[in-house]
């Protein structure tokens, strides 16, 4: 990992060599049970609680397969356009490796449920970029190995490994996309619209929770160089487990300048599997492919073939729900946002925030107004997402109706929003305990402007003379003296009644 | 037609983890030639109007209902492993190969 890496500069590889990536991804399924038995499909369980006979592999266990994952995975085909399989079967795919414990995991080959799609992706300037589909299949997940003893904590140097086999036989569904050419330079950014424009579309299928901290959501990227775009493809890596966006872009950035220097070092690209860092941005070689890859992939004896019914497909067809994309067009029309406002709430995560926030009763004006000011402020201040902050769209609801019924003014509203996130609980309770609501008495405002007149005996002599230039000075008085707790118009309002009544 | 050779069981058989010696590797590369042929014999009389088969029974669409079933119990789960450790599974460390 030391050894010191010739990289080629981004901009220069690019303007040399044509890139094309092809993008590998696994969605765990949020059904209740597992792909293949019916031990629970949950997250947190303790080591090993999760499983039946079936998920260990011991012998004689026999799997049958769960109706709702192939549900899910003909959603997530018909999402992307694909044909959806008359036939289709699973396979074994044999390998060793503690993780599996029946020495094969069990998985589509010849034959996948779904395929020859496409998704539409779209950049963070508009731009539409499409990515075909080579197909979508059902498998299952692995169990999760510890290693222990030695210093990183990863495998080599580890003394021994322990697994756990709640994950083992979870429902996956892997979408293999054919190669991806013609992004040119922006390779890493389409590489990371797509994985962003799948997560965004499992969700809203309500195939899974598809939370890429998780591990719900992983991106196998595969890069290649080839000199000009009709040359042929050339050697590819593949890349396993990168698990953020941003790792997936700053990989395929990584793997282009790094084949690049390759390349012009004369030497060939490895085919080989990748690993990434995320700590120093870089890939390490993995295993090179080899024998050790030879799956010996055949049809799995123990599971009937599946064979969907044409009108269970339409039924499934029939009841998709709108996907992002459109909705996205819809919502966009509804709140008479500008392409470039749209684009910015898109990018920033902040279409459900304002979505709920409008839903619990703000203008779509003023529900962009706090996600994308104030509260985007404070996201990237404490390095946080959005939808993470401790605020509800509800809550920022409720605080805008303050603002609009007068019981506060946009300055408090800042506070009581800083009350809300700081956990002092709800808006009103806020304002409450803060003391914050405007001085809608006039009584202590007259107070504080006969303070503020007396104070400037000059000024009040000319707003009377009819120059009302002064007035902000008067008015600035007494915000200052209610610790702009007034309303500032009805400041106005009784200054000059005062002076002229 | 002879058409699987002795380095091609011995790769197979290293791929499935099965040490064979000199003398099971001479005697297998002949009897799974004998298993080859008959196959090959086989697909020779299946015409073009016979589609593969690999599954022979009339099923399709075994399916089960999503509801979890009952788990198996963790002690018993591991009383039967060669060692385990804070509840999972302790295996020999992981060589040559990666995560």
């Amino acid at each position: 990992m030391s050894a010191l890496v010739d990289l080629v500069d981004y901009d220069e590889a690019v303007a040399r060599f044509d890139p094309v990536i092809g993008i590998e991804v696994h969605v765990e399924l949020g059904t209740a049970t597992k792909m293949f038995d019916g031990a629970p499909a949950g997250f947190g369980e303790e080591p090993n609680t999760s499983v039946t006979p079936v998920s260990l592999g011991l012998p004689g266990a026999l799997p049958v397969v769960n109706e709702t994952a192939v549900e899910y995975a003909i959603r997530i085909g018909l999402a992307l356009n694909c044909s959806i399989a008359e036939s289709c079967r699973f396979a074994r795919k044999n390998y060793f490796y503690p993780d599996v414990p029946k020495n094969f995991q069990t998985s589509q080959y010849d034959e996948p449920i779904a395929f020859d799609g496409f998704v539409d992706v779209e950049l963070e300037d508009g731009t539409v970029f499409r990515v075909d589909i080579e197909r979508a299949h059902m498998e299952e997940d692995a169990g999760k190995n510890t290693h222990v003893g030695g210093s990183t904590g990863r495998i080599h140097g580890a003394e021994y490994s322990l697994v756990d086999y709640n994950r083992a036989g979870i429902p996956l569904v892997e979408i293999v996309t054919r190669p991806i050419t013609g992004a040119g330079e922006r390779a890493p950014e389409v590489a990371r619209a797509y994985v962003q424009t799948l997560r965004d579309l499992f969700r809203a299928l309500e195939v899974s929770e598809a939370r890429m901290e998780r591990g719900n959501v992983r991106a196998d990227v595969n890069v290649s160089l080839r000199p000009t775009p009709e040359s042929p493809l050339g050697t590819r890596t593949e890349t396993k487990n990168v698990n953020s966006f941003r790792s997936v872009e700053r990989s395929v950035r990584y793997e282009i300048s790094r084949q690049a220097a390759v390349l012009d070092a004369d030497a060939t690209v490895t085919q080989e599997t990748r690993h990434w860092h995320e700590d120093t941005g870089t890939t390490t070689s993995g295993r090179i492919k080899s024998d050790a890859e030879d799956y010996r992939y055949f049809p799995e004896p123990d599971l009937a073939p599946i064979v969907p019914d044409r009108a269970w497909i339409e039924e499934i067809r029939a009841a998709l729900p709108e996907l992002p994309a459109a909705r996205r067009r819809r919502l966009q029309g509804e709140w008479g946002y500008a392409d470039a406002e749209m684009r910015d709430v898109v990018n920033a995560g902040a279409v459900e925030l304002i979505e709920a926030t409008v839903a619990a009763g703000a203008s779509p004006a003023a529900a962009r107004k706090w996600w994308m000011g104030e509260l985007a402020r404070t996201a990237k201040q404490q390095e946080v997402e959005l939808a993470d902050l401790p605020i509800t769209p509800a809550q920022i609801g409720a605080l805008q109706s303050l603002v609009d019924s007068g019981r506060i003014n946009d300055k408090l509203a800042r506070q009581v929003l800083e009350g809300v996130l700081a956990g002092e609980g709800e808006p009103e309770a806020v304002v409450v305990a803060r003391g914050l609501e405007v001085v809608s008495d006039d009584g202590p405002l007259l107070d504080a402007i006969d303070a503020a007149l007396a104070a400037q005996p000059d000024l009040a002599e000319k707003i009377r003379g009819g120059n009302q230039g002064p007035i902000g000075a008067i008015i600035g008085a007494v915000m200052k003296a209610t610790r702009g707790q007034a309303d500032a118009g009805r400041v106005r309002e009784l200054v000059l009644e005062r002076l002229n009544g | 037609m002879s058409s699987l050779s002795r380095d091609e069981v011995a790769r197979v058989a290293g791929l499935a983890r099965i040490d064979l010696t000199p003398a099971e590797l001479d005697r297998l590369a002949g009897e799974l030639d004998v298993i080859v042929e008959s196959v090959a014999r086989v697909s020779e009389i299946a015409t073009p109007d016979v589609p593969a088969t690999s599954h022979p029974l009339p099923l399709s669409n075994v399916f089960r209902t999503d509801v979890p079933v009952a788990t198996v119990d963790r002690d018993a789960v591991l009383a039967s492993a060669p060692a385990a450790q804070d509840g999972k599974f302790l295996v020999p460390q992981i060589l040559g190969e990666d995560s």
